[in-house]
């Protein structure tokens, strides 16, 4: 059972790299921070002020962005077929989806956050607030994302369904996690446990809720 | 109790039966909705100024209810997606998909009338208070449960598809509502949810829950139109595919 579960997530996560969705959702992360000074101006006090929360959205748009090629590439080909036969949950495969995607986007999009906060003039000490948020989240972010992507299977063209499904799903950890690192961040870099502690159990409500409600999507999909 | 209702809906399980009891019940029911309309506007049309608000006071006796109704129909569709899910029941898929627009709607009106009163007493159509921002991601809620159900061809996996958002949806609801509480909150508390001692007065209180009877009656009487609209449709559709598969034989 552990074998194949990390089998699937390796496969996930080589398909990701090698098929060039890494690179893409990682330019889009660029794209879209390089476009913030255009729109609000290259006022640097006012950027580094910004900075945490763009970078929280803009991280936001570019993990709902890649969710449909978490389950529909497989679906497609019949690759999903051939996994519903193993011996295995589907909550499993979930699972072992959610963290291959997790390791090949949500890793590097992490660790493209300096540099990209770089280019916002954010300050060097909010860093490790911001991205100890961002992990704080992410299973959260990963796994809610996989309900969307396993209930817009189906259907062609599926991503901005997906983006629509998925977004009221996000708000309350962007809440935590946007507001409560600005708050750190003004605070002389101090964070509040209780903000780390929400998005902790956020992530581990997901960690349980999460895979059941996709894999009944799923089966649906493939009845 | 629990017994009897379980067989009732499990009775109503079979649409013919539901479309006997729903053709009986459509004219009583909007009766009844007709009547008490009119009643809660005769009400409301009679209620003094507020010495504070004035005649904008009379905004909220829309406001207040469409509100409840919002989450009010989402309580609904969640019920009606649960016993369609656990039980198979098909007309539980149905009302749920007929009372999604319903309650979309509701919801608009309610954020609508807000931004209208909100205009002349806070000085702004649209604040990012906790309130606002709950109904307004509700809004985003009902429209992805829409486009769910438009976006799947086959009515049975569209069916079970929706059903398992509309719940995981009202996981969400109570979460963003606590989120948005911590975020930032300008709204006036509930004054109608004490019910020893309301913190509205009676002039206010009794057009109030009228009008919130009249929007309940409402929904019901439109909810049960639009089931039969929907299997009166999916019959259609039944027949369509009999009779094109009859011309291919």
């Amino acid at each position: 059972m552990m074998g194949i579960f990390m089998s699937l997530c390796h496969q996930h996560m080589l398909l990701a790299w090698r098929s060039g969705h890494t690179t893409l959702i990682v330019s889009f992360l660029f794209i879209a921070i390089t476009l913030m000074p255009f729109g609000l101006g290259p006022e640097l006090a006012l950027l580094r002020k910004l900075a945490p929360g763009l970078l929280w959205v803009v991280m936001l748009m570019s993990l709902l962005l890649s969710l449909d090629r978490m389950f529909q590439a497989d679906f497609e080909d019949g690759t999903f077929d051939q996994l519903a036969l193993l011996p295995m949950p589907m909550e499993l495969i979930v699972l072992a989806k959610s963290l291959g995607h997790f390791l090949a986007l949500f890793v590097p999009l992490l660790i493209c956050v300096p540099v990209a906060g770089l280019l916002l003039n954010i300050d060097a000490s909010s860093l490790p607030v911001l991205m100890l948020t961002m992990l704080m989240g992410a299973p959260a972010l990963t796994l809610l994302g996989a309900i969307g992507a396993a209930l817009a299977l189906s259907i062609r063209r599926s991503a901005m369904l997906t983006v629509l499904l998925v977004m009221p799903l996000y708000v309350p950890v962007l809440i935590f996690g946007a507001t409560g690192s600005s708050r750190a961040i003004s605070s002389g870099g101090e964070i509040e446990l209780a903000t780390l502690g929400i998005l902790a159990l956020m992530s581990l409500a997901a960690l349980f809720m999460a895979p059941l409600a996709a894999a009944a999507a799923l089966r649906v999909a493939l009845r | 109790m629990f017994r009897t209702v379980e067989t009732i809906s499990a009775y109503y399980a079979n649409p013919q039966r539901f479309m006997r009891l729903a053709g009986a019940l459509h004219a009583p029911l909007w009766g009844v909705t007709i009547l008490v309309f009119a009643v809660a506007l005769y009400m409301v049309a009679h209620v003094p100024d507020d010495y504070q608000q004035g005649a904008t006071v009379r905004i909220m006796f829309v406001h207040v209810p469409a509100a409840w109704m919002s989450l009010f129909a989402y309580s609904f569709i969640f019920f009606a997606s649960v016993t369609a899910l656990i039980f198979r029941h098909p007309v539980g898929h149905v009302a749920g998909r007929a009372a999604a627009p319903i309650g979309a709607v509701f919801t608009l009106i309610a954020l609508m009338t807000g931004s209208l009163w909100g205009q002349p007493m806070w000085g702004t159509w649209w604040v990012w208070d906790a309130r606002l921002t709950s109904v307004l991601v509700l809004l985003f809620i009902y429209l992805g449960y829409m486009a769910l159900w438009q976006a799947i061809d086959d009515h049975g996996q569209a069916a079970r598809s929706t059903a398992i958002l509309a719940i995981v949806g009202s996981i969400n609801v109570p979460i963003v509502k606590f989120s948005v509480d911590w975020w930032n909150t300008l709204h006036q508390p509930a004054s109608v949810s004490r019910f020893a001692r309301p913190a509205l007065h009676a002039d206010f209180l009794y057009p109030l829950l009228m009008m919130a009877l009249a929007f309940t009656l409402l929904f019901f009487a439109l909810t049960l139109t639009r089931m039969q609209m929907e299997i009166l449709r999916q019959r259609a559709r039944a027949r369509q595919m009999a009779r094109l598969n009859e011309a291919d034989d």
